[in-house]
């Protein structure tokens, strides 16, 4: 085990102290323990970015199931080590933000930063595992810690249906994203990515190929809230405001990003992925964006616009995609994609980190996020006003924000699809720039919403729980602090583009780069009268105009019937299948045991049946067996006779008795068959148990009458008929095919030498095999407990029924 | 031997099967026991019967039959004992609370409580 | 139980539960060399205690032999884990069991057996299990 798994596992670590520490340290605010983890685990990512801008990847491998290539190999290259800095670096911002807004008295902080912690590992595991299976027990890791998460304020009911909903949705794709994995280990032998990118010439004709590129989009497409799926993050902002900043809008709803980046050089090349992607992100990015505008709280804004930059990067990254039909560097075009990709995603943390933990400030110090009640706040809450406006603008693509020069690279790539002459793109292409634009008008609608109508108009103290004034200074250091990444980016961007942008798309696009050389990003802030400036210019001014007229043109979303949302569609099928599967499983589970032992038997005689002809096991050998003594042949008929007899018998009793009778008379066989053990063993168990039978039933009340006998079942007859003629042939077989000799020898020879004792059958109860003397008596004094309780610890009578 | 052991075996299952498909929890209980001396029997006959000494190092033979069958059914035996006083007294519990021995009259009970 | 006149039974029960407890015991102990050991020698005690029962009501029995089974079943359930995690404490595998000879005046060459212990485990567990059972429903009203 290396450092870097030490690090990568350092957040699970710590989170099985942190109750401990809860409980030990009241006073303390439990974050504060954990606030120096992230810190720590960043800095010491920074170090390897060294290593990854020369283009050098780092791999530590750690065994774990070697013979099913499951191993733990943890790999930091340009890509990985960008989203674990983020998730360490927004982490320890978040946890620090969280302290301020979690009051230490009223909330259940030990079980919040559990699964915090739980979320940073499994996320930073994510990113930095190889091994696809490790990656994706990583994966389902983050669906569950965000769950728990979501369902934090657990006494709520839209809590609880927002994290069942995210939990639903994001393993229903962990689970396609499963039958990809193997579909990939079918076709390449290897679950290392590193392996499999090494073999992606091979496997561009396999069947499989296009089945294993749609369950891992599906997956990707699930956890990062892409149209039609993206209906769980709006519901998930029901969690604690530091989560919804942290998990649903800056890691881990990126890890779908990560997916289709990582893969990129295995499936990129395929027509179907880039129209995959590309289309989806860019439907969802008008959807999001288009959606957000309706939307009265502040929270769901956030929400829906962050399903739209999701599907932004996400169309980027498919364009991109297309540069890998291009030979060479020098002549591509359509880097610019992936470059803007990568660097819009990092200025979305920043700026969509900021405005969520702007809008839990005022969340926390006006007690609602309603739209419609707020206003004027500009006043009492300056500093939290002029953050959001570095947010909101950012977001809406203006200077001298990041968000400007994302946006406008964008726009570049959107653009030049135009020039795409593969897969019809010169044709349906055009759509491209056309929904960017139009989704760009609306962001910047929203954008203004969110600012807007918070901090300026009326001020409405009435509609107030509380009276406002400023956050304390501790919760406004992390928004600050992003906010003034958000200028810093703005004015120095190339600081990120040859150190974090260029090993990133080295990952992405390997294929590109000829050795020894690097990815030359350079980004500019001014590139001259160009289409996307007067694009940009039409969103402002088109943009200012909608918003300014913003109730007249409202009605547009009644056009969309409540029906037909893709919400109700969730309820309607989640409820579907309950009833579904409920009608399914009482068909055949009516609750009669005989139904259920019909089924065991059939099945019993059906597949040792069939397995029995199948392999040819019949086999019937009379010439090495023991002689039939009278007395045996005897005995064996009184068996007979006495079992087949209580099928008739009409009373208990009397079925009792002969049971009893059976009973003896197998002991008389173990007797015969040199077991003496057994015989007395039989004898005794055999009087004990018809003492118990009839002890049972002396007590029981009155039969009305005696019960008839056994009406004839053909069906019972049937089964019962087959389970017995099977037993017979499979002992006949057993007897006749020896296969091997017995094991039995060692026992034989070892019993006096070993454990000096002359009776083999003891000695292997008690030493030998003594384990399984051990549990049989546990499982004796289970049984008699249970008994006990039965009949000792019953509930009060209740009236005679 | 073994042969006619095998057919003694067989309709031991058949009668405890048939028993264990009827109505009457009784008579399912009477089944498993007698499917337990089944299982007993085949274990036994599978091993080989009557091929020695019994296994007492004492009795100084040539051969001796297989002792790991025989430690094994010991173990069945009284696990078996232990399952059916197990299920013996459920079913006389269910008797005493509902009345009946007849499980397809059990059944309507369940949820009326 | 019944109480009913059987007058013969209760008789006859006063001398044979003395032999069937005294061969019980010799079953159990001769376990490791001769048919017997900690189940068969479990059941037959039981299986005397049973006859008591059926002889006398349950409530002369409990005076006549005051044993709260399911401790029994408790202790048999230690005696058995005790030896074997005893092997531990010698650095051996779990349920290693030891042996050897003393020789005692009177008595003469005894060999002794941690084995026994174990099987002494199984002895009480069996007798516990099968007097829960059955004095457990015998009290049922």
């Amino acid at each position: 085990m290396s450092l870097l798994h030490l690090a990568i596992i350092s957040p699970l670590l710590l989170a099985i102290f942190i109750p401990m520490l809860y409980k030990a340290f009241r006073n303390i605010h439990t974050g504060w323990f954990v606030l120096p983890l992230p810190i720590l685990l960043f800095s010491y990512l920074l170090t390897y970015l060294s290593a990854t801008t020369n283009q050098q990847t780092v791999a530590e491998t750690l065994n774990w199931i070697p013979s099913l290539g499951i191993n733990f190999t943890a790999k930091v290259d340009g890509l990985g080590l960008l989203f674990a800095l983020l998730i360490t670096g927004i982490g320890s911002l978040v946890v620090l933000y969280s302290i301020y807004y979690l009051g230490k008295e009223k909330e259940k902080l030990g079980n919040f930063y559990v699964y915090l912690l739980m979320f940073m590992g499994a996320m930073l595991g994510v990113v930095l595992s190889d091994n696809l299976i490790v990656m994706y027990g990583f994966w389902e890791l983050t669906s569950f810690s965000s769950f728990l998460l979501i369902g934090y304020w657990y006494h709520r009911e839209k809590s609880r249906y927002g994290a069942q909903k995210s939990m639903m949705i994001t393993v229903f794709g962990g689970l396609a994203m499963l039958g990809g994995i193997i579909l990939l280990y079918n076709m390449t032998g290897s679950f290392s990515i590193t392996e499999i990118v090494s073999q992606s010439g091979d496997i561009f004709n396999h069947p499989l190929f296009v089945p294993a590129l749609l369950c891992i989009l599906l997956g990707a497409f699930t956890k990062s809230a892409q149209f039609p799926f993206h209906i769980w993050l709006p519901d998930a902002m029901e969690a604690p405001t530091p989560v919804s900043a942290y998990l649903h809008s800056a890691t881990m709803v990126k890890a779908g990003i990560y997916l289709v980046a990582r893969l990129t050089p295995v499936f990129g090349e395929s027509p179907v992925w880039l129209w995959l992607i590309a289309g989806f992100g860019i439907v969802t990015l008008f959807w999001g964006s288009f959606s957000a505008v309706k939307q009265t709280d502040l929270k769901a804004i956030l929400a829906f616009s962050t399903v739209s930059q999701l599907g932004m990067i996400m169309s980027m990254l498919g364009i991109g995609a297309a540069a890998l039909h291009y030979e060479t560097l020098d002549d591509n075009i359509f880097t610019v994609a992936t470059t803007a990709a990568i660097f819009h995603l990092i200025n979305h943390a920043t700026f969509k980190g900021s405005l969520f933990m702007v809008v839990g400030i005022v969340d926390h110090e006006t007690g609602t996020r309603d739209i419609r009640k707020l206003g004027g706040l500009m006043n009492f809450m300056p500093i939290t006003f002029t953050l959001s406006i570095i947010g909101a603008f950012s977001m809406a693509g203006l200077p001298p924000f990041n968000g400007f020069l994302s946006k406008e690279m964008f726009f570049t790539a959107m653009v030049r699809v135009l020039e795409l002459d593969i897969f019809s793109l010169d044709t349906f292409g055009i759509l491209f720039p056309v929904l960017a634009w139009i989704a760009s008008i609306f962001t910047f609608i929203y954008s203004m919403i969110l600012v807007f109508k918070t901090f300026t108009g009326k001020y409405q103290p009435e509609k107030l729980d509380k009276k406002p004034h400023e956050a304390p200074f501790g919760m406004l250091i992390s928004p600050i602090i992003l906010a003034s990444l958000v200028l810093i980016i703005f004015f120095f961007p190339n600081l990120l583009s040859q150190s974090i942008i260029a090993p990133a798309m080295a990952s992405i696009l390997p294929s590109l780069l000829e050795t020894g050389k690097e990815f030359i990003v350079h980004i500019y802030f001014w590139h001259g009268f160009t289409i996307e400036l007067f694009m940009t210019f039409g969103v402002i001014v088109l943009g200012v105009l909608l918003y300014l007229t913003k109730d007249k043109w409202k009605k547009v979303y009644g056009l969309f019937p409540e029906k037909l949302a893709l919400n109700k569609a969730y309820d309607g099928i989640l409820a579907g299948m309950q009833s579904g599967s409920y009608r399914l499983t009482s068909s055949y589970m009516n609750g009669s045991i005989r139904s259920y032992l019909v089924y065991i038997f059939g099945f019993f005689i059906l597949i040792l049946g069939t397995s029995l002809f199948a392999k040819g096991a019949f086999k019937m050998d009379t010439s090495n067996v023991a002689s039939i003594g009278i007395y045996e042949l005897l005995l064996a008929i009184f068996i007979v006779i006495g079992t087949v007899s209580i099928l008739f018998s009409k009373s208990r009793l009397a079925s009792i008795i002969i049971l009893g009778a059976v009973g003896y008379m197998v002991s008389l066989f173990y007797a015969i068959f040199r077991a003496p053990d057994l015989a007395l063993t039989q004898l005794t168990i055999e009087t004990i148990s018809v003492a118990l039978f009839l002890v049972c039933f002396y007590h029981l009340p009155e039969l009305k009458k005696e019960e008839a006998g056994m009406s004839f079942k053909l069906t019972n007859a049937v089964i019962s008929v087959g389970v017995g003629a099977i037993v017979t042939l499979i002992a006949l077989s057993a007897h006749s095919n020896k296969l091997f000799d017995s094991i039995s020898k060692y026992y034989v020879e070892n019993t006096y030498t070993e454990a000096a004792g002359k009776n083999m059958v003891n000695v292997i109860l008690v030493d030998f095999r003594g384990f399984d003397t051990l549990f049989e008596i546990t499982v004796l004094a289970i049984a008699s407990l249970g008994i006990y309780g039965m009949i000792k610890l019953r509930s009060t009578r209740r009236k005679e029924g | 031997m073994e042969i006619l052991m095998a057919f003694v075996v067989g309709i031991l299952f058949m009668t405890a099967t048939y028993l264990m498909l009827s109505k009457s929890l009784l008579r399912i209980i009477v089944g498993t026991g007698i499917l337990s001396h089944g299982a007993h029997l085949l274990l036994l006959t599978m091993g080989g019967l009557k091929r020695g000494a019994a296994p007492l190092l004492g009795e100084n033979a040539e051969a001796y039959t297989d002792p790991l069958p025989q430690a094994l059914i010991l173990t069945a035996i009284v696990i078996s004992f232990g399952v059916t006083a197990f299920f013996l007294v459920l079913a006389y519990r269910a008797y005493q609370e509902l009345g009946t021995d007849n499980l397809e009259k059990m059944r309507g009970t369940e949820g009326n409580e | 139980m019944r109480t009913t006149n059987n007058v013969i039974l209760q008789t006859s029960i006063k001398i044979l539960l003395f032999f069937i407890v005294l061969y019980s015991v010799y079953i159990f102990t001769a376990g490791h060399y001769y048919p017997g050991g900690g189940f068969i020698g479990g059941l037959m005690t039981a299986g005397a205690i049973v006859l008591l029962l059926i002889a006398y009501d349950i409530k002369t029995v409990a005076k006549i032999l005051p044993v709260n089974y399911r401790i029994l079943t408790a202790v048999g359930l230690i005696f058995a884990i005790g030896t074997s995690a005893g092997a531990l404490l010698f650095n051996v595998p779990f349920l290693t069991h030891a042996f050897g000879h003393v020789v005692i005046p009177v008595l003469g060459d005894i060999s002794l057996h941690t084995a026994t212990l174990f099987d002494l485990g199984v002895y009480f567990v069996v007798v516990g299990v099968t007097m829960t059972i059955i004095q457990t429903i015998g009290e049922d009203e």
